[in-house]
């Protein structure tokens, strides 16, 4: 073998250097094996395309056995689970509005008395389209129910309506995005998750860059606190996660036209309430971390479930209730509800409220570990 | 302050995974005295260090530093100490003064400005002061970390190798600091491993293995070793260096340019071992003084066979 050619004895040798520090590293190694286990799941079981079981109100002012058999039909097709019943059209505006239903269903005064006459009534479904992907297949299948839902009442007389066209009409309007425009929703979604992939994995770094190299025994050894430490790491990346914010924001409103139907000023305190979540998950993988590497895994780790089980990817309401569940913990999942509820939906304080007091109560448990795990000495 | 001792500790321990590292530590440092502390590489200096200044919690021990507890009273210790990290741990990142003012706004000092504007003065460093740290010379960086870790002014100051890497000039200038820090009450600890800064320490403690083996002034610890020392004058010291070694009592034999120091721990046996040599006519050997090296060098030996 000549002496400066590739050797495989030297290059056994480093590869078996590599497995040693690989197993070393405990963690490297578990997030090697859990992050495409995670994905495994998330994908396999978690995302479902096809949201079913979707939060319905209905209005119904006509108790007639048609009506019961419409709303029977929605709950038979899987898409529609009746959650509401309301008596007024503000009340159901509400719900719309809160995001507590997706789909309101008006069954108008006159409606089996038309229908008696052939006068084909029409039932109107308003749906929240902020998430087109999240009402597409729900709104197909309640379009063509008409033609079939009522074949068991028309009996007798009335079995003529059978034939075409169908005995009713059905209405769809598509709330807060009639376009049912992708964009609309996947901006405010980027950015969220760009917000939670920086502010995390720059504060991750933040404490153990101190400890790799060496200057935390320096500060440790200053009179400074914890959370002095912590807090004046975070403070300059709000000011980041605003120029990202508005970036983006920017973009949304020149390229893809996304409207801002409520109050900029909202929007920007939401942006910081979310902004110090994600900076405060950051700082706590940083006293976690014992090097920047896995900080950043930490980082990884995190974002993963963000991206998939927020409703930016795949709709909220597709997802098996265990990991809805989890979303909820996720701050992701309630600052995308409360930018589209401000961009799209025009949302005030009262409506973003439920989905504010969460990210608080999250900064308030995470800062608490963070704090706690923050280790005064080199121990 | 407890009775006049700035630092005053007892059985400290400090264990890692396990294993002892510092092992029942017991120092008294009085105030206004430079104390030196000595030991090989991986005796247990840093951590000690460490434990005085509650950047380390001790797993048994108690004691004082300033006065204050070395376990629950860290935050008071950490105002009023100085502490010089054995490794550059300011931010390379940062200039020299950006630097300085973050420490001194650490302390929350009150004349901030003119500190730091001293301070460089002082360091000679004052037109060079928006350097970064990090493109300083291993040398300087060590200057600039001992300026910052005594802009604060504190009682105690506690020097983990300050003077490693510096050059001798700096290093005279360094300990002449040092004394007149000390005339004016400010405690010093300093580790090293230079003989001649050993020599310019009121006290000296010695630790090897986690165990402290010698204290005293230079002149008790020199004289506690009970070594005596021969040295060797004339021609082809070289061979006679390789001859004497592992000879019965005699324990080192160390060239010196042109001089050997060839010692002993017993005295007696060690003379009648070198009497046939001393009849060479080539060589001179006359007694002489053994020094602190000679010393260390021989606790170090006999520890070793003590515990491993
Ligand atoms: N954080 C730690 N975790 C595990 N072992 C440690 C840690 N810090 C120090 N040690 C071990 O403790 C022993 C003493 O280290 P220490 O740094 O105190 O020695 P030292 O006397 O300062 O040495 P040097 O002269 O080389 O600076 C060494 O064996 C070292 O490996
Ligand atoms: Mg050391």
């Amino acid at each position: 073998m000549s002496g400066n050619g590739f050797s495989g004895s030297r290059f056994a040798a480093m590869v078996a250097k590599e497995f040693i520090q690989m197993r070393r590293d405990r963690l490297t190694f578990a997030m090697m094996v859990g992050i495409p286990l995670l994905q495994l799941i998330l994908f396999g079981f978690a995302i479902n395309a096809d949201p079913k079981n979707l939060p319905t109100a209905v209005l119904s002012a006509d108790d007639s056995p048609f009506a019961r058999s419409f709303i029977a039909g929605l709950a038979n097709s899987g898409y529609f689970r009746v959650t509401h019943r309301v008596a007024s059209e503000a009340e159901a505006d509400r719900l719309l509005e809160l995001g507590e239903t997706q789909f309101v269903v008006t069954i108008p005064e006159d409606f089996s008395r038309k229908l008696q006459r052939g006068e084909r009534p029409a039932v109107l479904i308003e749906a929240d389209a902020t998430d087109p992907a999240a009402t597409s297949n729900a709104v197909a299948t309640v379009l063509r129910m008409n033609e079939t839902v009522l074949e068991r009442d028309l009996t007798g007389s009335l079995a003529r309506l059978r034939s075409q066209p169908p005995p009713f009409e059905v209405q769809v309007q598509r709330r807060y995005n009639p376009e049912g425009i992708t964009q609309y929703n996947i901006v405010p979604g980027l950015m969220g998750t760009i917000l939670t992939m920086t502010m995390i994995m720059m504060t991750g770094l933040a404490i153990t860059r101190e400890r790799e190299r060496g200057t935390m025994e320096h500060l440790l050894a200053t009179p400074v606190k914890p959370l002095e430490v912590m807090i004046g790491k975070i403070v300059p990346y709000i000011l980041v996660a605003y120029i990202q914010a508005g970036l983006i924001l920017a973009a949304a409103w020149v390229i893809f036209g996304v409207p801002l139907s409520g109050s900029l000023a909202l929007l920007l305190a939401s942006v910081l309430v979310f902004v110090t979540a994600n900076l405060s998950v950051g700082i706590t993988f940083s006293t976690l971390a014992k090097n920047q590497m896995q900080a950043m895994q930490m980082t990884f780790f995190f974002f993963l479930p963000s991206i998939l089980l927020s409703g930016f990817m795949f709709p909220f309401r597709g997802m098996p209730e265990w990991a809805q569940w989890l979303g909820e913990l996720l701050p992701l999942t309630h600052f995308l509800r409360v930018v589209r509820g401000i961009l799209l939906k025009g949302n005030g304080v009262a409506e973003i409220l439920p989905n504010l007091w969460p990210m608080l109560a999250f900064i308030a448990v995470v800062m608490t570990i963070a704090v706690r795990r923050y280790r005064r000495t080199l121990d | 302050m407890s009775n006049g001792y700035a630092i005053a500790v007892e059985g400290l321990t400090k264990r890692f995974s396990g294993r002892e590292v510092v092992k029942r530590l017991t120092l008294e440092v009085r105030e206004g005295e430079i104390f030196g502390f000595l030991g090989p590489n991986g005796s247990g200096k840093t951590t000690s260090i460490r434990m005085l200044c509650g950047l380390l919690t001790p797993d048994e021990g108690r004691g004082t530093c300033l006065g204050y507890d070395v376990i629950r009273e860290t935050a008071d210790i950490k105002r009023r100490v100085g502490y010089m990290t054995q490794r550059f741990s300011l931010y390379e990142d940062l200039s020299i003064r950006e630097n300085l003012d973050f420490v001194a706004r650490m302390y929350g000092m009150r004349g901030r400005r003119t500190a730091v504007e001293n301070a460089l003065e002082r360091l000679g460093l004052a037109n060079r002061r928006e350097q970064l740290a990090g493109t300083l010379s291993g040398g300087w960086k060590q200057r600039l970390a001992l300026a910052a870790c005594m802009l604060h002014e504190p009682r105690l100051l506690l020097l983990d190798e300050p003077t490693a890497g510096v050059d001798p000039k700096a290093r005279r200038d360094f300990w002449e600091q040092i004394h007149a820090l000390a005339a004016e009450g400010i405690t010093v600890l300093v580790s090293t491993h230079y003989m001649d800064e050993a020599e310019r320490c009121h006290q000296l403690a010695y630790i090897a293995y986690g165990n402290l083996l010698a204290r005293g002034t230079p002149q008790e610890v020199l004289e506690g070793s009970g070594l005596a020392t021969w040295s060797v004058e004339g021609e082809d010291l070289y061979e006679l260096a390789a001859e004497l070694r592992g000879l019965a009592g005699i324990t080192q034999v160390v060239p010196f340019g042109n001089i050997l120091h060839v010692s002993g721990a017993d005295p007696e046996l060690l003379e009648a071992t070198i009497a046939p040599f001393r009849k060479q006519a080539q060589r001179r050997w006359t007694p002489s003084e053994a020094s602190l090296e000679d010393a260390f060098i021989h606790l170090m030996d006999s520890t070793r066979d003590n515990y491993q």
